[in-house]
């Protein structure tokens, strides 16, 4: 990984307490984990239904050292908009208040309550950890699910080849929002994820992070394997990470030479259906969209 | 301390002027008609410096009820409003409110649900959310709103309760129609309902709470049960609230759960909820001494004891339903016969999307006590064949 900067240090103390039910290797976890660390221990989290709520809060047992509330599926942000409201009320201006929502719960069914959230306003870190499924209910296609993937309700079969949509890009959705700082991250890029989340937190306004979190068992490779993926997905531009602040924007990692997208499509089961004209076909898609964005960079 | 003021008010405007008196801290809500103008109102209130709450222009009632939520929990008062659809629309939350204990006041002006589409009053929409454990409080009077929205800060708050609480009130037939309402001054009602210090609920990085857990079936059905039990202890503390507003405003309400009118020697029965109950009155006045009145206030929780104590040895004892469960019987005719299986009940179903119960429909209802008709369907009233 030749192109990284320097290492910041991460924080040690951590805010999600280990013992959790999420799976081995779970990117989502991860990335709770690391957040955390970013945003501190005054911070209250609100969770939206998902992988994340389901295995850190088995009652009466409990992850969360901070805390943490829990309403319905797809109401996260408008819950968060209510404990910001709350705080302000109560003269409370030093707490950070952030959520975790999965990709179902931001990009599909929690897309208008987000929507709401930031055209509204509300001094809010939202974070969506994008494991490109709906995996709490055992990988069925969301609208981050990429193209070609396959999953329960997209599988691969004669007539149909997986996903046959793009993803939907709800990072450029929350910039046209006119949201003043949207990033994405990945979790095998820890320093960029902290940084990112501590600049989303010292926003006054809305900040959007979505950040992409393998998953074993949903994409199909061993547990051991998270953050190679997850660097794979970057250093392919399967994914990119990037950051959007007032509206600029800016590749806050280059990789130095991309690699083909071959290579992080083949470490996973459900790229396995994938002919090689398909393969082709995603690396056309991967180009142009890097292309496009190398242009916006320039600007 | 100043004094009380009557002004001539609509329900809405009761509702919105109980919210500045309780002085709401965080206030999040959708407009529908016939709530809007209670948005309004506390909109107005706020604007011009009455009222020191935060709004939450929400996107929809699905996250009005969610951000108070969330607002709830971190410690404060909150007050949402909401109708028909809308509170369909909430349906999914309202569990959740009441599952997580917290002291939610919604006002709820009271109309039809689609399909057809219809803005008029009845009881279909609240009546839909029965099971969702909120207290429903039904409202005669624009008073009586006014009035029920502040003891509901009391009910809900309390601390053998905790649970949320709608306070009900016809669309248009009140929240539209001006009535004499006599507004108390703002530090008596604060006296009344004092400080909300929530302990049990409490979203603060001093003390970090986890809310909103995950419950499997070992511990599921405690939770529920404790709701339930908070739910018998509500009927108590409707009750010592109703009395307490007595001793400081000189108004009640029957004893906060039911209230009767001449039922002592009636020989017939007439059971209803909200402003239908004043068109009942005056057909008792003016035509039929010999009818009583139930007037439910409480539909959740439900006295069903005191309302079967009551009708035994009548004539005849009929419901009014301004809702139906299709397929079975009306709710509050159902409600009442699981109190009272030995009892011969009519049943009818009146002023559905808003068709207007009139005094001749009332007395039609009576008939159907009388003719002992209704007891295994209901009969609807003023309905063309």
């Amino acid at each position: 990984m030749g192109g990284r900067k320097p290492r910041l240090p991460i924080p040690e103390e951590e805010l999600l307490a280990p013992g959790h039910r999420a799976c081995a290797g779970c990117g989502s976890a991860l990335c709770v984990r690391l957040c955390l660390k970013a945003l501190g221990k005054n911070t209250i989290v609100v969770t939206s239904t998902g992988c994340i709520e389901v295995t850190t809060t088995p009652y009466p047992e409990t992850a969360w050292k901070v805390p943490w509330i829990h309403v319905a599926f797809e109401n996260a942000a408008a819950v968060a908009s209510g404990v910001e409201r709350a705080l302000k009320a109560l003269g409370k201006d030093d707490v950070t208040v952030a959520v975790f929502a999965g990709d179902g719960g931001t990009v599909d069914i929690g897309f208008q309550a987000l929507s709401g959230m930031v055209e509204r306003g509300h001094n809010v870190v939202y974070i969506c950890y994008d494991n490109e499924a709906y995996m709490n209910t055992g990988v069925q296609r969301s609208g981050a699910t990429p193209p070609y993937a396959a999953t329960t309700t997209t599988p691969a079969g004669k007539v149909w080849r997986g996903e046959m949509r793009p993803k939907k890009d709800v990072p450029r959705i929350m910039v046209d929002h006119g949201v003043p700082y949207v990033a994405t991250a990945c979790v095998s890029f820890p320093q960029d994820l902290i940084k990112k989340v501590k600049k989303a937190k010292k926003v006054d306004g809305p900040a959007y992070v979505h950040v992409l979190c393998p998953c074993p068992p949903g994409w199909g490779y061993d547990s051991s394997e998270t953050i190679e993926i997850g660097e794979l997905a970057v250093e392919t531009g399967m994914w990119v990470l990037y950051e959007v602040e007032d509206g600029e924007f800016r590749l806050t990692y280059r990789p130095k030479e991309r690699k083909p997208v071959e290579e992080y499509l083949k470490r996973q089961k459900r790229f396995q259906h994938l002919t090689e004209d398909e393969i082709e076909e995603i690396q056309r898609m991967v180009d142009e969209q890097w292309e496009e964005l190398e242009k916006l960079a320039e600007k | 301390m100043s004094e009380s003021e009557v002004r001539v008010i609509n329900g809405n405007y009761a509702a919105a002027e109980a919210v500045r008196l309780v002085d709401v801290d965080v206030i999040a809500a959708y407009p529908i008609t016939p709530q809007t103008p209670v948005v309004e109102y506390l909109s107005e209130f706020i604007a011009n410096g009455e009222l020191d709450a935060e709004f939450i222009h929400v996107e929809s009632e699905h996250s009005a009820i969610s951000a108070v939520i969330g607002a709830s929990a971190t410690g404060v008062r909150v007050f949402t409003a909401t109708a028909s659809q809308g509170l369909a629309l909430m349906h999914e939350v309202l569990f959740i409110a009441s599952g997580m204990r917290l002291p939610i006041v919604m006002a709820v002006a009271n109309r039809a649900l689609s399909a057809p589409i219809n803005i008029w009053c009845d009881h279909s929409d609240a009546m839909a959310q029965r099971d969702a454990c909120w207290i429903q409080l039904y409202c005669e009077s624009n008073q009586e709103i006014l009035d029920t929205i502040i003891q509901a800060y009391r009910i809900a708050e309390h601390e053998d309760v905790l649970l949320p609480v709608m306070v009900c009130f016809d669309g248009f037939t009140l929240s539209h129609t001006l009535e004499p309402v006599e507004i108390p001054p703002k530090e008596k009602v604060q006296e009344f309902v004092g400080e909300f210090e929530p302990t049990h609920c409490r979203l603060d990085p001093e003390e970090p709470m986890t809310l909103g857990p995950v419950g499997g079936p070992d511990c599921y059905m405690e939770f529920k049960k404790m709701q339930d039990e908070a739910m018998k202890e509500a009927e108590r503390v409707i009750g010592e609230v109703n009395r307490e507003f007595a001793d400081e405003f000189g108004r009640s309400y029957g004893n906060g759960l039911v209230e009767e009118y001449n039922t002592e020697d009636a020989d017939y029965i007439v059971i209803a909820m909200g402003s239908v109950c004043g068109t009942v009155k005056h057909v008792i006045d003016e035509e039929r001494p010999d009818v009583g009145l139930i007037r439910v206030k409480s539909y959740r929780p439900f006295p069903g004891e005191q309302i079967a104590e009551i009708i035994q040895d009548r004539e005849g004892v009929v419901t009014i339903d301004r809702a139906h469960s299709y397929g079975a019987m009306p709710p509050l005719w159902t409600d009442v016969k699981a109190h009272a299986p030995d009892v011969e009940i009519s049943s009818t179903i009146a002023g559905l999307g808003g068709r207007d119960i009139r005094p001749e429909d009332v007395l039609k209802a009576i008939e159907v006590a009388e003719k002992g008709k209704g007891t295994d369907e209901p009969v609807w009233i003023n309905v063309n064949a």
